[in-house]
């Protein structure tokens, strides 16, 4: 059964705006195909202002594609249609407590729907660009053609690569299968061939791209999610299994090494971060010790109330170094994405420091102060 | 993160429901239970030792075996084997058989089988295997002239189930396996829907491999059989001890193979009950709901299925939906919509069928069991309809009381743009 917010639930039990608004002169029609929803979008518009003065939806479709109709409504009533039409997914979903990472596609729905609707209001055609094929990764809902596309446009070989670029994969691994299946196909196509255990090519000197991988070691990822240590566990396995990082050059856990060899750093999206952070370094003056905590304070308070909304924080507890060491609380410890989390917030520091560091769990400090 | 927290969709009463997925799984008779409980405790044994603990193991599950040959009507008891679930008896089965003939390349099953059938022959295309998939139609009926043609000296085994779990629609597997017979081709079937349901009488069939459940007729689940004609050629999936005769090694589950002997002995005392009482709750739902619930209708093939199976097509609204709002009354059911298998895709047998995406992602399996009561059947027949109508109100597909392609005016159809 899908795990849905309380909040989800309310839309869906008593849906807001539903049914179609009586002088309505905007009207959106989309569906999908492949997951079998529809949506209907009728718009009062204020010709004057271009305010959304009435919006009501009709639905066929799911729990959540229901309750993501009902919430955008409700966020677009009032809001002029440029307004409207910069309601992210995302913003559906968070309106909604958030949406199973395989029920996002419903919020897409929602937000195709109003396109349509300000298309059909401005006499403009719409036509939806965006293909959806089998779900692969159900970690990050990443479907088949994403990936697929992705492999094309990047000459993807790996299993690491095509993670780094699209998160699939990075999760629990249950669907390493499927993106070598993928991979195996697209390179056959392209006269290549998918060698799964090709053997790292020779390690690059320094290993960028060690700053921004995912810091789970990939024995650990066999298991599904629920039955996966708590993540923070697994970081401290990853430490615990590679040299902690102290500099830049650091020897990445088994999982990554592969891929840092195997993507050319200049391609890979990882190590564009791990460049800019460097080519930063460089540029911009070293900051004082003091100074250099307080940004990574600034960093984590900017990131807070994205973690509080899925109740979880997340809280800097000390710095040594190019370890930043902190405390995941609430939904965040334990959870599956915990570990990307991290990564994100690492990815997030380094950007805002101009400068490699490591971000860890508050756990594993015992290890990184041992070596 | 929120979205992960656990019983976020739980009915707040457990156990005080209507349970009408016994196609998904059943309760554990009680009788069941207190068979198996000892096993966990005194009855600790090894089945394989020398000694008075073991011996008193080995003895409960050579009662057990008995107890399925019985409900089988195999004609030997060392023609059961004991296996971990229905999953592991179909793997078991192909994989023995194209491994026991490694000459023959070819596999013919049919396009609306279980996944633990469906994934593996997918798998085996990979390995370089052809795989013939039946086609059904509307019904969910097979060709079997179709059948016929294919069956060859290529084949290594027909897979066919006996009944499908959605529809409940029967195959006509006993005929199947003769034609199978007649090519010199194995014949297995997944009966995991059937067994315990419809009586079964293998000796005088020509079906070589059968697989059934435990946890599918009131025995726990983790609990399998295949059934392996005496002289079928067999390789095991797994090696190791001598258990089942070498057929399946690793020490046997015995507390779960004590309840599946239970669970059996009673589903024959009960074969009657299934066709009479079952049979007859179920006709009344179905008819129930048809009566008063516009553009619903049957799918799979009605005047020959399980007695306990309705699979109806709500028409223009969305399963996942039905089942949350009747789940909120208590009622448990389940449905071939993409969103509640977790894949997004529609139901294949659905598909298979040819009906229409409007209607397939609508489907409600209601699956009754012995223990299903007519004041239960009342109840649902009284909430299904405000649930359809509840959901159609807010369906662009739906016009007031009619589909909205049936009215007039130019807003009436809905044609939406599609990704
Ligand atoms: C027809 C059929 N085959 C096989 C299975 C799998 O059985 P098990 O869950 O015991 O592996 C099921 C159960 O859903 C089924 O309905
Ligand atoms: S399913 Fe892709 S990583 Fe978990």
């Amino acid at each position: 059964m899908w795990d849905y917010s309380d909040t989800v639930k309310e839309h869906f039990f008593n849906p807001r705006n539903a049914g179609a608004v009586a002088d309505s002169n905007a009207i959106g029609e989309v569906g999908s195909l492949s997951c079998g929803d529809a949506l209907r979008l009728t718009l009062k518009v204020d010709p004057a202002s271009e305010t959304i003065l009435d919006a009501g939806f009709q639905t066929f479709g799911c729990g959540s594609a229901i309750a993501s109709s009902s919430a955008l409504t409700e966020i677009i009533k009032g809001m002029t249609l440029d307004q409207a039409l910069k309601v992210s997914n995302q913003d559906i979903a968070d309106y909604l407590d958030g949406l199973p990472p395989e029920k996002m596609h419903c919020s897409v729905m929602g937000r195709e729907a109003l396109q349509s609707a300000v298309a059909n209001y401005r006499g403009e055609v719409w036509s939806d660009d965006h293909a959806e094929g089998a779900m692969i990764c159900k970690c990050f809902a990443v479907d088949e053609v994403l990936i697929e596309e992705t492999i094309r446009a990047n000459s993807l070989s790996s299993v690491e690569e095509v993670s780094n670029y699209t998160k699939a994969g990075g999760g629990c691994s249950a669907c390493h299968e499927g993106i070598e299946t993928i991979l195996a196909r697209v390179l056959t196509e392209q006269g290549r061939s998918f060698q799964p255990s090709a053997p790292p090519a020779k390690a690059p000197e320094r290993q960028r791209v060690a700053i921004g991988m995912p810091l789970m070691p990939k024995r650990d990822q066999t298991s599904a999610p629920a039955e996966q240590p708590s993540a923070s566990a697994t970081v401290v396995a990853a430490v615990a299994t590679a040299p902690p990082a102290i500099s830049a050059s650091v020897a990445p856990p088994p999982g990554s090494a592969a891929l840092a060899a195997a993507s050319p750093a200049a391609t890979s999206p990882a190590a564009a971060t791990a460049n800019k952070a460097e080519s930063g370094a460089k540029a911009r003056p070293q900051l004082s010790n003091l100074a250099r905590i307080r940004r990574i304070e600034q960093t984590i308070e900017s990131i807070r109330p994205n973690l509080q909304r899925d109740h979880g924080d997340i809280e800097l507890i000390d710095v040594d170094g190019k370890n930043v060491f902190v405390k995941m609380v609430g939904a965040c410890s334990g959870c599956q994405l915990a570990a990307v989390t991290l990564e994100g917030i690492q990815e997030r520091i380094c950007e805002d420091l101009g400068e490699l560091v490591r971000v860890l769990p508050e756990q594993a400090m015992a290890f990184a102060q041992r070596a | 993160m929120n979205t992960m927290s656990p019983t976020s969709m739980s009915s707040d009463q457990p156990n005080t429901g209507i349970y009408l997925d016994n196609n998904a799984t059943t309760m554990v008779s009680p009788e069941v239970v207190e068979a198996m409980l000892p096993y966990f405790s005194e009855q600790f044994g090894n089945a394989s030792s020398m000694h008075q603990f073991g011996d008193r193991v080995g003895r409960a599950i050579k009662t057990a075996r008995q107890q399925v040959q019985a409900l089988l009507g195999a004609e030997l008891d060392s023609e059961i084997v004991f296996t971990s679930c229905g999953t592991e008896s179909d793997s078991t089965a192909i994989l023995s058989a194209i491994k026991a003939q490694p000459e023959r390349r070819e596999i013919i099953t049919t396009v609306v089988e279980h996944p633990a059938v469906l994934s593996l022959c997918e798998h085996l295309e990979k390995d370089g295997y052809s795989v013939h998939r039946l086609e059904v139609d509307g019904q969910g009926r097979l060709d079997l002239a179709h059948y016929q043609s294919l069956l060859s000296e290529q084949v290594a085994i027909v897979s066919v189930m006996w009944a499908n779990n959605e529809t409940g629609t029967l195959f006509p597997v006993e005929q199947m396996a003769e034609m199978a017979q007649e090519a010199g081709v194995m014949f297995h079937t997944d009966a995991v829907q059937a067994v315990g349901k419809l009586p079964i009488d293998l000796k005088t069939t020509a079906i070589d491999m059968l697989s059934l459940s435990g946890h599918k007729l009131h025995a726990p689940k983790g609990i399998g059989v295949l059934y392996l004609r005496r002289g079928t050629r067999f390789r095991p999936l797994l090696r190791g001890g001598h258990q089942e005769r070498g057929r399946r090694a690793g020490t046997e589950n015995s507390a779960s193979i004590v309840a599946l002997g239970k669970a059996c002995e009673l589903a024959q005392a009960h074969l009657e009950t299934e066709r009479t009482q079952v049979a007859a709750l179920r006709d009344r739902l179905e008819q129930g709901i048809l009566d008063v619930v516009p553009n619903s209708f049957v799918t799979g093939d009605p005047s020959n299925r399980l007695p306990n199976t309705s699979n109806i097509a709500f028409e223009f609204i969305e399963g996942e939906a039905i089942l949350l709002l009747l789940n909120k009354l208590g009622i448990a059911a389940s449905s071939g919509s993409a969103c509640t298998s977790g894949s997004l895709e529609p139901s294949h047998v659905m598909r298979a069928m040819g009906i229409p995406f409007t209607a397939a992602h609508g489907t409600t399996r209601f699956s009754l069991s012995r223990y299903t009561t007519a004041e239960e059947i009342e109840r649902v027949i009284e909430a299904v309809p405000p649930v359809v109508a509840q959901l159609r109100k807010l369906s662009p597909y739906w016009d007031q009381d009619r589909p909205a392609t049936e009215g007039q005016g130019h807003q009436a159809s809905f044609q939406p743009a599609y990704a």
